[in-house]
């Protein structure tokens, strides 16, 4: 939904219908996710440490319940695929534009990753279903703001890294340090500290991809 | 690791982001393969011999236009496709609707020309070669926009291919058309279309090769 028409829009909404929230185009009363992330990530996108954890941390109990219900016979892969889903929001979150409606960006990322986890696993999965069915319904009882650990060790993949991105990303990602005190800390320039975390998130994510 | 620890690591250190990379990467993509395109066509074809006459005649501008409104269209689209869940309804529209009506004009013609000139009229001197520069020329503007779009996130590659090899075929058909001398609509009708639609097809065959993340 683009800007254009919101007033005319407004003023039909709310002679049509009106008991809908219609002052804004993009809030929806009927898609309280979608007023719940918003504003955490405008927020983040402007800067906002608090703001973007906060929309990752909500996000991921929206996503795992999203996961939970398509993936009831295999809830060993539902934690796997959520982080997936917050390492792929973050890379890409340049692709989300802030004149348009979040949530379906976001379940987008997380039908895709979804889609490209059931085609890689299909055949090896196929002969493994009847054993989880049975066991494995237990697992559907955990709450969905539970954080729960993935099968796949994301600690044990970033040593896996190349040194430079691993460095940046222990410096600053786990550290907790700014890119010009990690900067110093390598001995690489500020922007080649930002490159390096970028890459390396990146390469984290293709890794815990190839990782069965 | 916990994924309550995995936000902590990816919310920590500089989140911010800019917002409108798409248009930006495949903009700068395009403007970076176009003087290549252009580069080419001057060394290998050359603009026509009657350019400073031509440019008096309306067809010389409907023949940059129509395919520029194709590139343009098409830029638009690939943009939104570069992002999950992008739908460009109106974009594909106005392809369409471009198409269209250079049709329509272009059967206006076929039909007023003289049964013995109409295959002169559509096939003109030079139908192949059309074909074979506008798709030759198209290619750094493809692999530009191929590239462009490995930064972003398409998820339906088929779609997105075909709108980046959609733009790639409108901005090398633009190019193509300082050199072409052709001067009959249903020419650019069929042999243009043919030509963009190359690279189109061959975006979306690649596509979903090519444009897989993670």
């Amino acid at each position: 939904m683009r800007g254009y028409g919101a007033a005319g829009k407004t003023f039909f909404a709310a002679v049509v219908t009106p008991r809908s929230a219609a002052t804004n185009p993009l809030k929806d009363p009927l898609n309280p996710i979608e007023d719940e992330l918003r504003p955490l990530l405008l927020l983040a996108l402007a800067g906002d440490n608090l703001a973007y954890a906060r929309f990752l941390g909500r996000s991921a109990a929206h996503l795992r319940a999203f996961f939970r219900r398509r993936l009831a016979a295999f809830p060993d892969d539902v934690e796997d695929l959520v982080q997936e889903t917050l390492l792929a929001l973050h890379n890409y979150r340049h692709t989300w534009r802030p004149t348009e409606r979040l949530t379906p960006w976001l379940y987008a990322i997380a039908r895709y990753k979804l889609v490209d986890l059931l085609r890689s696993h299909a055949p090896r999965r196929a002969r493994e279903i009847a054993i989880d069915d049975v066991l494995e319904d237990g697992a559907l009882q955990a709450s969905d703001a539970d954080a729960a650990t993935a099968r796949r060790d994301l600690a044990r993949l970033l040593e896996t890294l190349p040194e430079r991105m691993r460095m940046a990303i222990v410096h600053v990602k786990i550290e907790g340090l700014s890119v010009a005190e990690a900067a110093v800390r390598t001995g690489m320039s500020v922007s080649a500290v930002k490159v390096s975390i970028h890459r390396g998130l990146k390469k984290l994510a293709a890794a815990l991809k190839d990782t069965p | 690791m916990n994924t309550d620890d995995l936000v902590a690591l990816l919310a920590r250190g500089p989140v911010a982001a800019v917002t409108r990379a798409p248009e930006k990467r495949l903009l700068a993509a395009t403007a970076a393969a176009l003087p290549l395109a252009l580069f080419a066509m001057l060394a290998v074809l050359g603009v026509r011999p009657d350019l400073a006459a031509a440019v008096a005649l309306p067809v010389f501008w409907i023949k940059l236009l129509v395919p520029a409104a194709i590139a343009a269209a098409a830029f638009v689209a690939c943009a939104r496709l570069s992002r999950p869940g992008g739908r460009p309804v109106a974009p594909w529209a106005a392809i369409v609707a471009t198409l269209a009506m250079l049709w329509i004009a272009s059967s206006m013609d076929v039909a007023a020309a003289l049964p013995n000139d109409r295959h002169a009229v559509v096939f003109g001197q030079s139908a192949w070669p059309c074909v074979l520069s506008v798709s030759a020329l198209s290619l750094p503007l493809l692999a530009a926009g191929f590239l462009a779009l490995r930064h972003l996130a398409p998820t339906q590659p088929v779609l997105a291919g075909l709108a980046a090899g959609a733009l790639a075929g409108g901005v090398a058909a633009v190019v193509y058309a300082l050199h072409c001398t052709e001067m009959a609509l249903p020419f650019l009708g069929t042999w243009y279309v043919v030509g963009m639609a190359v690279p189109a097809l061959a975006g979306a065959l690649l596509g979903p090769r090519l444009l897989r993340w993670r």
